[in-house]
């Protein structure tokens, strides 16, 4: 059985910048051991010499010129924004203290 | 006779005559709306009276200056509520974006604006699209119009109740791994998910990249057709929108039969973990498939016990790469007094974003971590490859798959939400055609002793919707199931 610790769920937790009450980690960790030890099944497929598949759009990714067009206006850009000022985004400060 | 009723077809047919007005349709909608939403709880905005009437009177009065109708005119439409709609609030059922008014419209959206449709408002689903009952919607579950003790089926679950309580003509719905197909089959309607490409995925709010899709929710097949035809298409703003022609959907809804059809039947899709009732109905439909003229023949998908795993790894992997960008920065929620940036990105992420979400971003981001990745994420990317490889040999020999598209009918409110893998586990029949990115259709099939509707999946090669619609529209015609229509008590 595939087993994913509490340690483990915290360090997928920062990574995922997700904060976890001790409750949600004791409950993520056995639901996601539960999901993991089912997927590993998997495993015992042979996947020697096959392709990975990330898309199936039967298209090769369309190139465009890049060519200058109107973009969004800065008040509707900034519409939907937390907070803003003076036209930019507004953030909590990035250093530490 | 009240025109809520109808069909699309219907109603368009007696508006371009002249029998009815916009406003006469607004008007019939919004009594309906007014007595059955509250019980079904299909939509999470709906369109304020007053300016639903007046665009209703807008359309009628350009009528009288140049006569000229189109054929979404003045049809009053449910949009799922993770398409962007210009200046109606787009949630995706989330905490997170409970307050996010979309500065653009989705191109679905630009596609249906030429033809002044009435939005009546957006559809409830689970958050983000990631469940299979609308029950992780952060407003609360829709309910299903045959029983409202069960789910309406999800994530599209919203647009599929709404068509079925007849709080809407048609809708739109998006299919991630069987989100349109999945709530159609427990709400008895018809739901059809088109080849990947062949719609914009341009303003729909992104949860799987490589496997969502946009398609119509509607009462009969000819109206899922009518409804393609519309939103179907290349689009410069998607970059895996297929460059391809898009034929007319509605001439395949002519032929009432499906002689020269060669059906494929997976055993796969018919093994344990069946319900009896829904084996019976399928077996019953393929039998009218062969009565109807098709050839029958039994086939084989071997990697179908894979899809799953498979889905639920690479679908996680691109949910939480895709769910990065709520950073609480350029919109959505933002958790209050943080000092510093870091603490700001958990805070509001942890908040804003519910327990299902947060399962699907964690066993994601489990699977693109540093030291699980190849036997993950790479590992679910080559099984991929096998189950179309699948696909391709069979199609090879037949023009149609049919099978159940679930294993039960519609489970009830609360059962399974304590169970994610039993909750994913029902997706296991609609998932393998969302890998390959096959059209796939689930139309009524028959009802359980209980009640509740039965669906009906047919797969077809991609770029061919116009067969799947072929035969699910002459299956359609053969049989009653599109007449009978839940009662909802008021």
């Amino acid at each position: 059985m595939a087993s994913i610790s509490q340690k483990e769920v915290e360090h997928v937790a920062q990574l995922a910048r997700l904060e976890l009450a001790e409750a949600e980690k004791a409950r993520f960790a056995e639901q996601l051991s539960h999901i993991l030890t089912y997927v590993d099944h998997l495993q015992a497929v042979s996947t020697e010499g096959v392709p990975p598949t990330a898309s199936v759009a039967s298209e090769e990714t369309g190139l465009r010129e890049d060519t200058p067009r109107e973009c969004l206006p800065l008040d509707k850009a900034l519409a939907n924004a937390p907070e803003s000022h003076d036209g930019f985004f507004v953030v909590p400060k990035i250093l530490g203290k | 006779m009240s025109l809520f009723k109808l069909t699309l077809k219907e109603l368009q047919d007696k508006f371009t005559a002249g029998e009815v007005t916009a406003v006469e349709i607004a008007r019939s909608y919004l009594l309906r709306l007014n007595q059955v939403e509250p019980k079904i709880k299909a939509y999470i905005t709906l369109t304020p009276k007053e300016t639903l009437l007046q665009q209703a009177k807008a359309i009628d009065d350009g009528l009288l200056a140049w006569r000229k109708t189109q054929p979404m005119m003045a049809m009053p439409l449910g949009i799922k509520d993770n398409i962007c709609t210009e200046g109606i609030r787009t949630t995706c059922g989330s905490r997170m974006l409970q307050n996010f008014v979309p500065p653009y419209n989705a191109s679905v959206m630009e596609s249906l604006r030429p033809h002044q449709p009435l939005i009546l408002g957006k559809t409830n689903l689970d958050e983000f699209a990631m469940g299979s009952s609308t029950e992780h919607s952060a407003f609360g579950p829709s309910r299903n119009p045959w029983n409202q003790k069960f789910i309406p089926g999800g994530s599209s679950g919203g647009s599929a109740a709404a068509v079925a309580a007849d709080e809407c003509v048609a809708a739109l719905g998006s299919d991630t791994g069987g989100s349109i197909r999945q709530p159609a089959a427990c709400c008895g309607v018809v739901g059809f998910k088109p080849t990947y490409g062949r719609v914009s995925r341009y303003g729909l709010i992104a949860f799987a990249s490589s496997l969502d899709q946009i398609g119509p929710i509607t009462k009969t097949v000819t109206d899922a057709a009518i409804l393609l035809n519309v939103i179907a298409g290349f689009d410069p703003m998607d970059s895996t929108s297929a460059n391809r022609e898009v034929p007319d959907f509605t001439k395949a809804v002519k032929k009432k039969d499906v002689k020269k059809l060669i059906i494929g039947v997976p055993q796969e899709y018919f093994s344990e973990g069946l319900d009896p009732e829904v084996f019976e109905s399928v077996q019953a439909a393929i039998q009218v498939l062969q009565e109807l003229g098709g050839k029958i023949q039994e086939v084989t998908l071997p990697s179908t016990e894979r899809a799953i795993a498979t889905y639920y790894l690479l679908a996680t992997a691109e949910a939480s790469s895709n769910l990065a960008r709520y950073d609480g920065v350029k919109y959505g929620f933002r958790a209050k007094e943080s000092r510093e940036l870091a603490e700001m990105y958990r805070s509001t992420r942890s908040q804003g974003f519910g327990p299902e979400v947060k399962r699907r971003i964690m066993l994601g981001t489990y699977a693109l971590s540093a030291g699980y990745y190849e036997a993950y994420y790479g590992k679910a990317q080559a099984v991929r490859t096998l189950i179309q490889r699948d696909f391709d040999a069979v199609f090879q020999e037949v023009d149609l798959l049919v099978s159940p598209v679930m294993p039960t009918t519609a489970f009830q409110l609360g059962e399974r939400l304590e169970d994610p893998l039993q909750m994913y586990l029902s997706d296991i029949y609609t998932i393998p055609a969302s890998l390959a990115g096959l059209p796939a259709i689930s139309v009524p099939c028959g009802f359980s002793t209980m009640g509740l509707p039965i669906g009906l999946q047919m797969v077809g090669r991609r770029f061919e919707e116009s067969i799947v619609l072929r035969a699910a529209y002459a299956y359609e015609q053969a049989t009653n199931w599109r007449t009978k229509r839940p009662v909802i008590r008021s």
